[in-house]
């Protein structure tokens, strides 16, 4: 007997609707699986440079750990649950405390959670890496990784942050969907990326007599690491290691894929896509806004941002970002509250 | 060691793959040999790959009071359940003549109600269904189709006769574990398939999306369909996006959706597009704030208007609960009689009415012999297993009986037939049903296969998800041998 014959249903045209919710769910997935791996890098870069420092006395561990938290806006939260500013307690606020919103798990848990709501749209790829990152990340807590060496742990976080990048370019439809995603993921890494050199900021204030020494270098170069862009400058700058060659490089460079430049640039290419401005003149609030921002971007140099102080151009930098996110996400998405979960738990499903 | 080696006492039951004597049945024998032959560990081997492959997926239910919402995969039995071709003919036959008679019924129901008028339903059972929408009376649905999707549960007696046990007629799920179920099989099975001549499954959602675009109101050449979710949080919400994204149709919840001039649009980047038919998978009760539960977030204010206009098409229509109120299930073969003038092809399980004087009495007595149920539950709840419970229990189902008859029933204890399973170290007889899935569009279609649902616990009854209960693939042969 021959066996039954499956058939393949008919392809059916793609209609190219998507719904508000479902892109503001791509964009905020987007952007936490972007945060995740930031975050990560932050981390391992820093506790990195803890082991390489074993000189390092309690004030200056305090004062590093504090810079982390402080550049991160997080001291508040991070005193109201901890003691102290360890490597430990540092590990476990960034990598695992779901109090703190911002930790990896907590960057994870949204992401999927965003993911899993618009599993319908996003490819089975994509869904299947989120969710192994999140069940990898449940298995784990900072004993594990401490016990097995951090590096690991964070290897893995960047490498399924990669993947996940990777396969949303493989496998995910040129639509708008894919606008709201790298929408989502520039501004998450131009955000990151200021943050990351703000950190050295504060590392810098308190000693500014330290400028140049052995340490010094070495915090900058683990800047460049938390950019993922030690080698990306030693190509361009080949010469020794210069704090504001560093600061140049990560804002201005317009080739390094993760230098607020850079992700401005494309930023602002695809939120004109997706607002639709396609005149030279900007209708919208939002491309005003991100146009300026790169125009600026475009014409100052770094002598400019240090004389008017790499700190506060830093935090203009962020506040600018949030606010055209905003915009953004303000006039493509409109609807309402969502239902609590009793409600939609309710619903019998015979 | 096989898996095979040590065969288990059929018992006093009705065994899928033992008959009395302990001999295979002829289906399941090209099974057996195949299992015969698999070393243990290699059988684990494959177990676990299809576990891990669904946790991977997600192909999960959300069980709640946990505040991240923990997931479980649905646990999978990879011994399947096999039907002969013979015996599917008339399984279909009886699920098409129920389903036929099911749509009549509800017909007359929100019109003449001539069922009523010659007695074979009391007004007063209909009257009293929590289900029925006396809004809705004179109301024509498109195509007359009220209940377009159906999960008949179906369990078979000591003699393997086939029983209807329950009619879905609101929201039936579990058919994306039925798909996802032969998926896992084909991957860990993969030649067997080839040599048994079993018919596929895969078309159900192909044939889903054609009985929705059925219904769509006429003025567009090309329908928008989408699915009505109530959101993240319910527990089919897999399903729900399993489904949409098998028919390419998009997920929305209430608040994607509103309603102007009396029609539905989705909300999206580029403005609103109309929405030309709903498949629900919400409550009657929160579909619309307007016209029902006015606390309802998840519904769509307005909704109703628009249906009632013809602007938009529902599936399944609105008020077809009342025809799969356990009090009116007792009165199906009646109606099936009724409009068709047939026997019933499949039978019910013997019902008691504990609304009815002289079966109230009867139950009251023998409760401790008798499965008691409310009338409008779900999902193995509000159920008493009379020779499984303590006294206790018994006596508090007696107290919720007597103070409010018109909602509950009481039926004998069907001792279900069971079916092979692995038990952690070897195979053992666990009870089972069965629930076919049937569509009403220009055709009724019954999918050849099913979701098997396995009681994992030794002895018991209850096949639920949310009470322990287990799945299995169900394989409808294409001829037998």
């Amino acid at each position: 007997m021959p066996p039954p014959i499956f058939k393949l249903p008919p392809p059916r045209p793609q209609t190219n609707v998507m719904l508000s919710r479902v892109a503001h769910s791509l964009y905020w997935m987007s952007r936490y699986i972007e945060r995740a791996e930031n975050i990560a890098r932050l981390l391992e870069v820093n506790l990195q440079f803890i082991l390489d420092f074993r000189g390092y006395d309690d004030v200056h561990l305090r004062e590093h750990w504090g810079s982390l938290l402080a550049s991160s806006g997080d001291v508040a939260l991070f005193e109201k649950h901890y003691e102290s500013a360890n490597s430990q307690s540092v590990t476990e606020f960034f990598a695992f405390d779901l109090r703190n919103q911002d930790s990896i798990l907590s960057c994870v848990f949204t992401a999927r959670e965003n993911a899993r709501m618009i599993r319908d749209q996003i490819s089975v790829e994509m869904w299947e890496t989120i969710n192994e990152l999140y069940l990898f990340l449940k298995t784990k807590n900072t004993a594990d990784v401490w016990a097995a060496g951090p590096y690991e742990f964070f290897q893995d976080i960047k490498r399924n942050s990669h993947l996940f990048q990777g396969l949303t370019d493989a496998t995910y439809s040129r639509s708008e969907g894919w606008e709201f995603i790298q929408f989502g993921k520039f501004v998450e890494r131009a955000h990151k990326t200021a943050q990351i050199l703000d950190v050295k900021y504060h590392i810098l204030l308190p000693n500014a007599g330290d400028v140049g020494g052995a340490v010094d270098t070495a915090q900058w170069q683990a800047v460049l690491r938390s950019g993922s862009a030690l080698e990306a400058y030693r190509r361009f700058y080949v010469n020794e290691i210069l704090p504001w060659k560093v600061a140049e490089f990560l804002i201005f460079s317009d080739s390094f894929p993760r230098s607020v430049q850079f992700c401005v640039t494309q930023i602002d290419e695809f939120l004109r896509r997706i607002l639709g401005e396609t005149g030279n003149r900007p209708k919208s609030a939002a491309a005003r806004a991100s146009k300026r921002m790169l125009a600026n971007l475009q014409s100052l140099t770094i002598d400019d941002v240090l004389k008017e102080g790499l700190h506060e151009f830093l935090v203009e930098v962020g506040g600018s970002l949030e606010k055209i996110a905003d915009d953004v996400v303000r006039t493509t998405m409109f609807y309402q509250a969502e239902s609590t979960q009793e409600e939609q738990q309710l619903q019998q499903q015979q | 060691m096989s898996l095979l080696s040590n065969p288990y006492d059929v018992g006093d039951f009705f065994d899928e793959m033992y008959a009395t004597g302990g001999e295979v049945r002829p289906h399941y024998k090209s099974l057996v040999d195949r299992l015969g032959t698999l070393p243990l560990p290699e059988f684990d081997r494959r177990r676990a790959a299809i576990d891990l492959a669904f946790l991977r997926r997600g192909v999960t239910f959300t069980v709640y009071n946990d505040s991240e919402g923990t997931e479980r995969i649905f646990p999978f039995d990879l011994i399947p359940r096999i039907i002969p071709a013979k015996e599917w003919e008339v399984l279909e036959k009886g699920l098409i003549q129920r389903i036929t008679a099911l749509n009549l019924f509800l017909h007359d129901l929100y019109h003449e109600q001539k069922i009523i008028k010659d007695k074979v339903v009391p007004a007063q059972q209909i009257l009293t269904a929590k289900h029925f929408r006396r809004e809705f009376m004179n109301f024509n649905v498109p195509h007359d189709i009220y209940v377009h999707i159906c999960g008949t549960d179906l369990i078979r007696d000591r003699d393997g006769n086939y029983l209807v046990l329950e009619d879905n007629l609101r929201c039936p799920s579990g058919v994306s574990y039925m798909l996802e179920n032969r998926a896992a099989m084909r991957r860990a099975f993969p030649n067997l398939f080839q040599s048994y001549g079993v018919r596929p499954v895969e078309g159900y959602s192909e044939v889903l999306l054609k009985s929705l675009l059925h219904i769509a109101p006429d003025r567009s050449d090309k329908p928008n369909v989408v699915l009505l979710t109530p959101g993240v949080y319910n527990s089919a919400y897999f399903e729900h996006c399993f489904l949409a994204r098998q028919m390419g149709i998009p997920i929305v919840e209430g608040r994607d959706l509103l309603v102007q001039d009396m029609r539905v649009y989705m909300r999206t980047t580029s403005g609103l597009l109309p929405v030309d038919v709903i498949y629900r998978r919400i409550d009657d009760d929160f579909l619309d704030p307007a016209v029902f539960r006015p606390d309802s977030m998840l519904g769509v204010p307005g909704l109703v208007a628009a249906y009632r206009a013809g602007n938009v098409a529902l599936a399944n229509s609105i008020g077809t609960g009342v025809a799969d109120d356990k009090v009116i299930y007792a009165f199906i073969p009646k109606v099936i009689k009724y409009y068709l003038d047939q026997e019933p092809i499949l039978q019910n399980v013997a019902t008691y009415l504990a609304s009815e004087t002289s079966d109230r009495k009867f139950i009251l007595e023998n409760m401790a012999n008798l499965v008691v149920k409310s009338a409008n539950e779900a999902g193995g709840y509000g159920m008493l297993i009379g020779p499984a419970s303590t006294k206790a229990e018994v006596e508090e189902f007696r107290a919720m009986v007597a103070a409010n008859p018109r909602n509950f029933i009481a039926q004998d204890p069907v001792n279900l037939s069971r079916s092979p399973t692995w038990c952690g170290d070897r195979l053992e007889g666990r009870h089972i049903d069965l629930r076919p899935y049937v569509l009403c569009g220009k055709k009724t279609v019954v999918t050849p296969g099913g979701l098997t649902r396995v009681a994992l616990r030794k002895g018991s009854l209850v096949v639920n998800s949310s009470q322990g209960g287990g799945s299995k693939d169900t394989w409808v042969l294409a001829e037998d041998k």
